[in-house]
């Protein structure tokens, strides 16, 4: 084992205090250390998106990060979208109703990369779905069924907004 | 698909890096990590040491000067994109930027980073060298200034020496009115660039061409100026058939070839890149986009 140091990080709300190797990226940290494994690895070369987290609101490729880079931030993963172990939430509700996923591999990182996206732009159209998810391979569904997915999630995050207000 | 083993150091100040960049040897410095880390997944480099700028304090900013702006070496992308600046008085940039890979890439990846990878099809680098950008370098000897067009020495490789790291970007402004335009032609929206063209044009009431600045990216080694292309322009209030001719000069340029296309396939874009976004821009600086 190479140099190690201390981090202190806080990822969907849990915050862990780990020693890891200095040349582990943060997608095998969080998947192997922490055991959170919903965060996939496609080509670990900043490709394919499937490894896309929320670093402090923001999405960023899990393998084109250190995990050393990690300590004093916050994080989200798939794993912390859910509002409850028996809820879904509605970007991940829209998924499961519009047939957003089919062998799912993309699925963490789209929902990640969505959500991001959503915040962002809470009524976008077709096309800046396209250009949001352009970073995210599917080799599943063509894309269709998941820009589907992602304006129903948008309806879907409004109607929940507008009832809170 | 992991990263050799390497000593981490993660500095707080620019003087800490210009000495940890002194005294170690086969180090290399990490910003946004965007492309250095799939290069180290892939150990196509093997440093013995990263230095993480990530926590380098005072590289972060956009600020305005009175002829421009100047950004601080760790400026993220995304920063950059959403800036209200950078809209209003580089939109060439903010017109770019939308290429540069994707949000995710963006959040992370920084403008210090880029210019000093120095890929020849990257966004940035080619705004740097279309705005004559100024870039700023600290080293054992204090701070030193590098015109962008000097910039560039090789193929990934640019004029900051290994005891230097790049800390702030100069980049001056042109007229309120001026026509901008960025064109790229890639397989995929995020792809890098086969070849790409930036473009800016200053318009007299005339119509006539008063400055043109014309880079070509994604051809050879570097970006390129197409000077000769800019001074055929100067003075002339071009029609499409003139804009046509004068980018046949563009197919001159040096290219290479690789699996995304041969040299003349790249020199055939050069031509067709440099005239869709001069007349992008031209329609732009007169008011007719």
């Amino acid at each position: 084992m190479g140099q190690t140091r201390k981090i202190a990080l806080t990822v969907n709300g849990k915050r862990y205090e780990e020693e890891v190797e200095v040349r582990v990226t943060l997608a095998d940290f969080i998947r192997h250390q922490l055991g959170l494994t919903g965060t996939h690895l496609g080509c670990e070369h900043g490709v394919c998106g499937a490894c896309t987290i929320l670093m402090d609101g923001r999405s960023a490729r899990a393998c084109l990060m250190l995990a050393v880079q990690a300590d004093g931030h916050d994080f989200l993963t798939v794993e912390g979208i859910a509002p409850s172990p028996d809820k879904l939430h509605p970007l991940q509700q829209a998924f499961h109703e519009n047939h957003g996923l089919q062998c799912g591999f993309c699925t963490p990182g789209m929902l990640t990369t969505l959500l991001e996206f959503l915040r962002d732009n809470p009524d976008p159209t077709e096309r800046e779905v396209r250009i949001a998810i352009s970073g995210n391979l599917c080799r599943c569904t063509g894309y269709q069924n998941i820009v589907i997915s992602a304006l129903d999630a948008a309806k879907r995050l409004q109607a929940e907004a507008e009832q809170k207000a | 698909m992991k990263p050799p083993p390497f000593s981490y150091h993660d500095p707080k100040t620019v003087a800490e890096v210009v000495g940890l960049l002194s005294t170690l040897e086969n180090a290399k410095l990490l910003a946004g990590g965007q492309s250095l880390m799939p290069m180290l997944n892939f150990r196509y480099v093997q440093p013995d040491h990263i230095i993480d700028l990530n926590r380098v304090e005072g590289l972060s900013y956009i600020r305005e000067t009175p002829d421009g702006m100047e950004v601080g070496a760790m400026t993220r992308q995304r920063d950059l994109e959403f800036s209200e600046l950078v809209a209003r008085r580089f939109p060439l940039m903010h017109e770019a930027i939308q290429s540069i890979g994707h949000r995710q890439t963006r959040n992370r990846g920084t403008i210090g980073g880029s210019l000093c990878h120095l890929d020849p099809s990257a966004e940035l680098v080619s705004c740097a060298m279309t705005l004559d950008a100024v870039v700023v370098v600290a080293g054992p000897a204090g701070q030193r200034e590098i015109a962008f067009k000097d910039f560039p020495v090789g193929y990934l490789t640019s004029a900051v020496e290994p005891n230097e790291v790049l800390t702030a970007i100069r980049f001056s402004a042109w007229p309120a009115k001026h026509g901008y335009a960025f064109v790229e032609f890639a397989r995929r929206h995020g792809d890098f660039a086969i070849v790409s063209a930036a473009t800016l044009l200053q318009v007299d009431d005339a119509g006539r061409i008063m400055r043109a600045a014309v880079t070509l990216g994604g051809m050879g080694t570097g970006p390129v100026r197409a000077s000769e292309l800019e001074v055929a322009l100067t003075g002339h209030a071009p029609d499409v058939e003139f804009l046509r001719q004068a980018c046949e000069s563009c197919r001159r340029f040096e290219a290479f070839d690789d699996v995304h296309a041969p040299a003349s396939y790249r020199q055939h874009l050069a031509t067709v890149m440099s005239r869709r976004a001069l007349e992008k821009a031209y329609a732009r600086a007169t008011g007719k986009a």
